[in-house]
């Protein structure tokens, strides 16, 4: 699709103001609708399930989701025209997928109920994808506020510290009943910041050093940068013991270098540094070790007589859902108990919706990361095209990391599914994620604005 | 910077293809052996959601299904759990099936595919179908004549239709309330470590899971393979048995409980229980011959199925003269389950025929339609009609005027033979009292029932203990319920 605004762009000549280029505002509007109808289908098949009759919600819960998604594309129809259409009906069926999967396991914990809080941070999420794509008008403006993001991203990552561990991880911090999850804030600064600072600095970056059999690696005096961001995302794991947003930063600030600066010895660095982490790590921090252990032998605890812990359970969860999965609201995913409707959400789309559906999601994801990317391609300023990639790559690595963990591919780390989970911080930062892509591709595809490739 | 890029997006879709190839891996390949784990709960949340299907006696259900409302939706009850325990065993959420329970839970539980309307169809929908019932042979009123008459003692009944196999009756005293092992939490764990612990072992099936010396009751064998040897040819001719017998090859003197027994005749010596007799008629017949019959009985079959596994009655073919003596009367290492030695009462009065006995008279659907049907059983032959004949007179004589006069029921032809097994080291156990009979009514074409009962410890006084005294009213109360219904 894009290749086609692509060559529209391009062949436009002189005598193009008489034709108005496509923008695809129809195309979004029908697959929002689609995804509101298809999340409300959702929810009806849970209701039909569990108590044979359709949920008396339904109609709300379909109007409420449809207005949000309506309001959002009103502000992309009004100020960004020219975006590309599939990101937000995407964040829209993720999202309402979400909300229904929730649902369908609050049937099964009667006294604590998620989905409504759910539905408010989603409405918050939206509201924010709104008033980003209203305010912001040029993303280059970002770059004026390069170290602004780093001090808040910084303010964010420290203040859980200051508060109790929360089942082993400093990580929130509750404010009148609602808990916040300040990490995930401060990815989207963080990505702001890597690329305002790789866009600044990357001809610094690129001078070559010492050659070391067939890898160049980079000279003494910018390996601080780097080094720098790697003792932060340490700290990160050691004080509050999350490996996964430790992971996050470091994966995405490596991708960002490599794009910058081309050198495949950042890579080898990174990896290096990223292993030697890893394994001090898992030596020193039992939590870490521990999970590292379930990786390796998921059912060792079974075999201890201790029964299943979680990752055998999703386990289970997602073996019993097979090809075509048992069908929404028949699934007994809420078996894995704690963090079922957060970090193991996927469980319940995996046991309920089986291969198939588990397969929709991580293609969806898919697709979200590779608009991203087009963004990136097809924009011509450096901060602009690190931007994109930037937020594409975490959207990407974050899926990778949760996903791969309770899947048992990597050691499971506390992380929320993008728009799924339960989780309000990760829920309104993934839609100003979007909103930012929204807003890239909008000055990618403009006509005479970004959108020439080089 | 573009190829750039395109590389990291190339990474990322490499990232895409290790998630989907290991959820296809977690989700179809190792799907089987996940499932397959015990610590699943799911097949157990499958299996308790629908209500179990029952065990039917004569019609009516003696088993139902309380919804609790837990985890574990449906829980098994039982109408008159210890009387019926020695048929239905148990059916825990915790501690797993036992007989019927057991041997049938596919079709109770629902999970035989024989249910499924169309083949694979419950594959396809992932559903399950309603559990069958499982009509049982047993006759209710024999059932609770025997566990009466049993009652406040130690023992077991067995009995059968002769003629077919069914299983009338199989209790075993002391027994057990099934239904209070068949939830999950403190009330059946406590359950389950109280009956373990108990001395006298109520969850055991003593009618078929536990071996008795058959003691005189054995004779009955040892007298039918005589007769096919052809070592007795006259009922009624002197066996030229010296009193008391000196065991061949030793100085051990055999005695007999009862006078009259020197030279006495196969009748004479049936009806009164000569110990001299039959143990020099077990040595004249010799190993061959004895084992012969005893396993055309059934002795040394550890493959019976009536469908639960029934214990393996044991003749010994590897004896010297004396051990031969001895298991000729029914002690050394014959021992036998009370439903072996009804099966041996059975086959004589079926005219030297033994069919394999079954619990299971058909299975049905919900529904009502029938499954599985137990048809015709295989029949062997155990000795020649006429042979059977010559044994039916015997077994009647103990009725009419020797040991078993109490099993005597009016207005029927009844036979039997009693039994007194030493047991324990030095025979110091409390002897187990012993009968073995069959009855037919006087208008019957054939005989109705063939039952064994075993008393442990009948009474304290040992000397008072004697398959005549105890165990015949149990038998006679199980043969008149039979007759009567």
């Amino acid at each position: 699709m894009s290749k086609a605004g692509i060559t529209l762009a391009t062949a436009r000549g002189p005598a193009a103001p008489t034709v108005r280029p496509s923008r695809r505002r129809g195309i979004e509007l029908t697959l929002i609708v689609l995804a509101v109808l298809l999340s409300v289908y959702g929810y009806c098949a849970v209701g039909l399930a569990q108590n044979g009759s359709v949920p008396p919600g339904a109609a709300g819960y379909g109007a409420g989701l449809g207005v949000l998604a309506l309001v959002a594309h009103l502000a992309v129809r009004w100020r960004a025209p020219h975006a590309d259409p599939l990101p937000l009906p995407i964040g829209v069926l993720l999202n309402g997928l979400g909300l229904v999967l929730i649902y369908r396991l609050d049937l099964e914990t009667p006294g604590d109920p998620a989905a409504p809080t759910q539905l408010v941070w989603s409405t918050l999420g939206v509201a924010l994808f709104t008033v980003v794509v209203l305010v912001l008008r040029d993303h280059r403006v970002l770059q004026c506020y390069t170290y602004v993001c780093v001090a808040a991203a910084l303010v964010l990552l420290t203040v859980p510290i200051l508060f109790p561990a929360v089942n082993g991880a400093r990580i929130w911090i509750r404010v009148a009943g609602f808990s916040i999850q300040p990490g995930e804030f401060a990815k989207v600064l963080l990505a702001v910041f890597f690329a305002a600072y790789l866009a600044a600095n990357r001809s610094a970056l690129t001078y070559a050093g010492r050659r070391v059999w067939r890898l160049q690696l980079p000279t003494g005096r910018v390996l601080g940068p780097i080094v720098a961001v790697w003792l932060v995302s340490v700290g990160v794991l050691v004080l509050e013991r999350d490996l996964g947003t430790s992971l996050l930063f470091f994966g995405l600030f490596v991708v960002l270098l490599y794009v910058a600066t081309g050198r495949t010895g950042w890579i080898a660095v990174g990896l290096l540094l990223a292993s030697l982490g890893a394994v001090a790590v898992g030596r020193l921090e039992p939590h870490v070790h521990h999970r590292i252990e379930t990786w390796l032998h998921p059912f060792a605890s079974i075999e201890a007589g201790e029964g299943p812990n979680q990752l055998a359970q999703s386990l289970f969860a997602f073996a019993e859902g097979g090809m075509l999965g048992t069908g929404l609201g028949l699934g007994h995913s809420v078996l894995i108990g704690f963090a079922v409707k957060s970090d193991f959400i996927l469980a319940t789309a995996g046991e309920e919706l089986g291969l198939a559906g588990l397969s929709a999601i991580f293609l969806l994801y898919g697709l979200l990361v590779e608009r991203g990317y087009r963004a990136g391609l097809a924009l011509r300023d450096p901060f602009g095209r690190l931007l994109a990639v930037g937020l594409a790559s975490l959207v990407a690595l974050q899926v990778f990391v949760i996903a791969g963990g309770v899947t048992g591919l990597i050691p499971l780390t506390g992380m929320a599914m993008p728009f799924l989970a339960q989780g309000g911080s990760s829920v309104v930062t993934n839609w100003t994620i979007v909103a930012l892509l929204v807003r890239l591709s909008d000055s990618a595809r403009r006509p005479g604005g970004g959108g020439a490739v080089r | 910077m573009t190829r750039h890029i395109r590389r990291a997006g190339l990474f990322c879709a490499l990232l895409l293809v290790a998630l989907l190839v290991n959820a296809a891996r977690v989700q179809v390949l190792r799907a089987d052996a996940y499932d397959d784990n015990p610590a699943d709960r799911r097949d157990a949340i499958t299996r308790y959601r629908q209500p179990r299907g029952d065990i039917l006696v004569a019609g009516r259900p003696v088993t139902g299904s309380r919804d609790t409302g837990e985890h574990l939706r449906y829980e098994r009850t039982y109408t008159d759990g210890p009387l019926y325990a020695p048929v239905t065993g148990f059916a825990s959420q915790e501690y797993g099936t036992t007989l019927l329970e057991h041997t049938e839970d596919g079709l109770l539980s629902g999970a035989d595919p024989v249910l499924a309307p169309l083949p694979l169809w419950n594959e396809f929908t992932r559903s399950r179908n309603a559990g069958g019932h499982v009509v049982t042979t047993i006759d209710p009123a024999a059932q609770r004549a025997a566990y009466e008459g049993l009652r406040s003692r130690k023992g077991a009944v067995a009995a059968v239709e002769p003629s077919t196999g069914r299983i009338l009756a199989l209790v075993s005293v002391p027994s057990y309330d099934p239904g209070l092992l068949s939830g999950n939490g403190r009330t059946a764990r406590d359950a389950w470590a109280r009956l373990n612990a108990d001395p006298d072992r109520p969850m055991l099936n003593r009618a078929v899971q536990r071996t008795y010396p058959p003691g005189s009751t054995f004779k009955v064998v040892t007298a039918a393979a005589a007769l096919n040897a052809g070592v007795v040819t006259d009922l009624d001719e002197p066996t030229d048995s010296p009193g008391p017998y000196r065991l061949p090859g030793t100085t051990t003197r055999l005695t007999n409980g009862s006078p009259g027994c020197a030279d006495a005749s196969v009748r004479e010596a049936f009806t009164w229980s000569c110990n001299t007799v039959f143990a020099k008629l077990g040595v004249e017949t010799g190993v061959a011959d004895m084992t012969a019959t005893a396993q055309a009985f059934g002795f040394n079959d550890g493959d019976l199925r009536v469908p639960f596994r029934v214990a393996r009655s044991t003749f010994d073919t590897t004896v010297d003269r004396a051990q031969l003596a001895l298991a000729s009367i029914g002690q050394y290492n014959t021992r036998a389950t009370p439903l072996q030695m009804a099966m041996v009462a059975a086959a004589v009065a079926n005219g030297g025929q033994v069919r394999e006995p079954y619990l299971v008279e058909r299975t049905v659907r919900a529904g009502g339609g029938t499954v599985s049907t137990a048809g015709s059983r295989p029949v062997r032959r155990v000795m020649h009609p006429s042979t059977a004949m010559l044994m039916r007179e015997l077994m009647r004589g103990v009725v009419e005027k020797g040991t078993g006069t109490k099993a005597a029921v009016r207005g029927a032809v009844v036979g039997g033979k009693t039994g007194t097994a030493q047991h324990g080291l030095g025979n110091s156990g409390t002897p187990y009292a012993w009968f073995v009979s069959w009855a037919q009514g006087r208008e019957d074409m054939e005989a109705k029932v063939a039952v064994a009962v075993v008393v442990e410890d009948a009474a304290a006084n040992r000397r008072e203990v004697s398959g005549g005294g105890t165990a015949a009213p149990i038998a006679r109360a199980v043969m008149e319920a039979v007759l009567n219904s």
